[in-house]
């Protein structure tokens, strides 16, 4: 969600807060749950049609089915192992190629010398679509973790090295002016001014990054992997089990948005200053 | 961003502020192009250690350029900038035509930029705060900037300047925004100040009477030149709107509107 749609957001929130307390708790409320209210929908016409045999249970298992077949996957400890597998490879991935992706779009922002070197050769990797990659990364390191370390780390090192970038460039050159005049060292100047103001940015990236990170993670496991929760959804397909394969296309909707929530709460604790995040403080 | 985060070559000063006393200034044919333009076309502009010199004259006439060269954030395209026959040197401190706060840090810290680093812990807190008190935002401390009104980001900013302890100080049209009043409370403080610490200041007004309550010379720039180099005699503190600075406003405001 970008800034301009979270402030529009917080606008319509603060707007429903006045009237009289009772009104602002449910507004609240309602605020709150009104994200889950069509998912939920979408659970119970989806259970009703597969009761009343609409859906046959061979293509489209009833919710109820997924969840016991989920309880089931779950007490067997299964799907935890597939989750932590697959979750940690998500985090070395993005460790790895976030900070590469992190380090490199602050050094060209700040330096016009190594921008001029090395822009032009990441912009024309950038156009390769990474997984295109995938014969090549079978070819170099089999269906072994280094393959889906690589493919992830590539897949969110450009969102987060582009969003740096610019954010760096975008910094207010007239605060950086003022920095400079009053003395600040290049070192307070990186940490007070540059960085701050290339936050918001940063995060954009991370965002995407977040995105790409699943997708690509799920495509790698699919094709080579002996684990993982895509793995888990393969191996289910070739024994029919399709209440397992509509988990794991459940689980991933879940992970997806939990990094989305993970984001915001870093965003909302390190863009306090944000007018976009401050509620009616003062 | 396309400024080089290059340290501006300040050269490090005592540890203890406020350094009591500020240096001479001096521009020696200074002109400043941009492109095909001419701002300032062979500027020669003695300034004494210590001095109050205001800058006035019409919008866009090269005073906040004439600022930027004695700060060192920019270079004259011809002539020179000097102290004492030498490179201009001092500590110069500028306070500029915005506020140019940090969004991201509470209106205290803000202030805190000003100060040398050699002020450390909770001396920095001390300070800054009472710099505030004297701008009269002590209660807002703890906001983020954003909150402020446009005149109360230029109190943060002029406190911020305020305590940086200068040799020489620059002040870009610091009160613009204030309501008369608040204008008079701030010019006092200004003035306060500069008679404490003793730096050398230069103010950039487009309030002619504010230039006559404060400066010990006024300086009228027309055409890239200096049209009008005025002392102002009058003893201190100073009586508003006595005969003799409406003397002198006439006199200054007759030449900005013949020009
Ligand atoms: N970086 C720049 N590039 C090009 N032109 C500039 C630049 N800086 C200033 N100028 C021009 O120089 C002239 C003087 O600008 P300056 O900001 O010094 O005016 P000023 O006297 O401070 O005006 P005001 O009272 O409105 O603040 C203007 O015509 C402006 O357009
Ligand atoms: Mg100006």
């Amino acid at each position: 969600m970008s800034l301009v749609e979270r402030s529009a957001r917080f606008g319509t929130a603060r707007a429903s807060r006045k009237g009289t307390p009772g009104a602002a708790v449910l507004g609240r409320f309602e605020a709150r749950i009104a994200g889950w209210f069509l998912p939920a929908l979408l659970l119970v016409v989806w259970e009703v049609l597969s009761r009343v045999g609409y859906l046959a249970p061979n293509v489209l298992p009833a919710p109820s089915a997924v969840a016991s077949a989920g309880w089931q996957v779950l007490k067997s400890g299964e799907l935890i192992h597939h989750m932590a597998v697959s979750t940690a490879r998500a985090l070395a991935g993005l460790a790895v190629g976030g900070s590469i992706g992190f380090v490199l779009g602050i050094a060209n922002g700040l330096s016009d010398l190594t921008r001029r070197y090395s822009d032009t050769t990441l912009q024309m990797i950038r156009n390769i679509p990474h997984l295109a990659l995938i014969p090549l990364v079978i070819l170099w390191f089999g269906i072994e973790e280094e393959a889906k370390l690589f493919l992830v780390a590539l897949g969110v090192f450009f969102p987060i090295y582009i969003n740096t970038l610019h954010g760096v460039r975008s910094v207010d050159p007239q605060l950086i002016e003022m920095g400079r005049a009053y003395g600040m060292t290049r070192w307070t100047l990186f940490r007070d001014v540059v960085l701050p103001g290339a936050l918001p940015s940063i995060f954009v990236g991370l965002r995407f990054a977040l995105g790409i990170m699943w997708l690509t993670l799920i495509v790698a496991e699919t094709i080579a992997a002996e684990s993982g929760l895509a793995h888990m959804a393969m191996q289910a397909r070739e024994f029919l089990l399709v209440d397992i394969v509509v988990l794991a296309i459940v689980i991933y909707a879940l992970l997806g948005k939990l990094a989305d929530v993970v984001t915001t709460v870093l965003e909302r604790a390190s863009l306090k200053w944000h007018p976009s995040f401050q509620k009616t403080e003062g | 961003m396309n400024a080089p985060l290059r340290p501006l070559n300040v050269p490090q000063r005592a540890a203890e502020p406020p350094v009591a006393g500020g240096i001479a200034a001096s521009f020696n044919a200074v002109r400043r192009d941009f492109g095909a333009k001419r701002v300032l076309d062979g500027i020669d502009l003695q300034i004494e250690a210590g001095q109050f010199i205001a800058i006035v004259g019409k919008s866009g006439c090269g005073k906040s350029t004439l600022l930027r060269l004695l700060a060192g954030l920019d270079q004259p395209s011809g002539g020179s900038i000097t102290s004492d026959g030498k490179p201009l040197e001092g500590l110069t401190r500028i306070m500029f035509q915005e506020p140019r706060l940090l969004p991201w840090q509470r209106v205290l810290a803000n202030v805190e930029v000003g100060l040398p680093p050699e002020v450390r812990g909770e001396q920095r807190h001390e300070r800054a705060l009472a710099a505030l008190a004297q701008v009269g935002l002590a209660d807002r401390a703890g906001e983020w900037p954003s909150v402020l009104s446009g005149g109360q980001k230029q109190r943060v900013a002029l406190a911020r300047a305020l305590i940086s302890g200068p040799q020489i100080l620059a002040l870009d049209e610091p009160l613009g925004a204030l309501d008369a009043l608040t204008r008079i409370e701030m010019q006092r403080l200004v003035e306060r100040i500069w008679r404490e610490q003793g730096f050398t200041t230069v103010l950039v007004t487009h309030d002619v009477s504010e230039a006559v309550a404060l400066a010990d010379r006024i300086i009228l720039i027309d055409d890239g030149r200096i049209a009008l180099d005025l002392d102002v005699p009058l003893p201190r503190p100073r009586r508003r709107g006595n005969a003799d600075s409406a003397r002198l406003e006439g006199l200054i405001l007759e030449r900005l509107l013949g020009s």
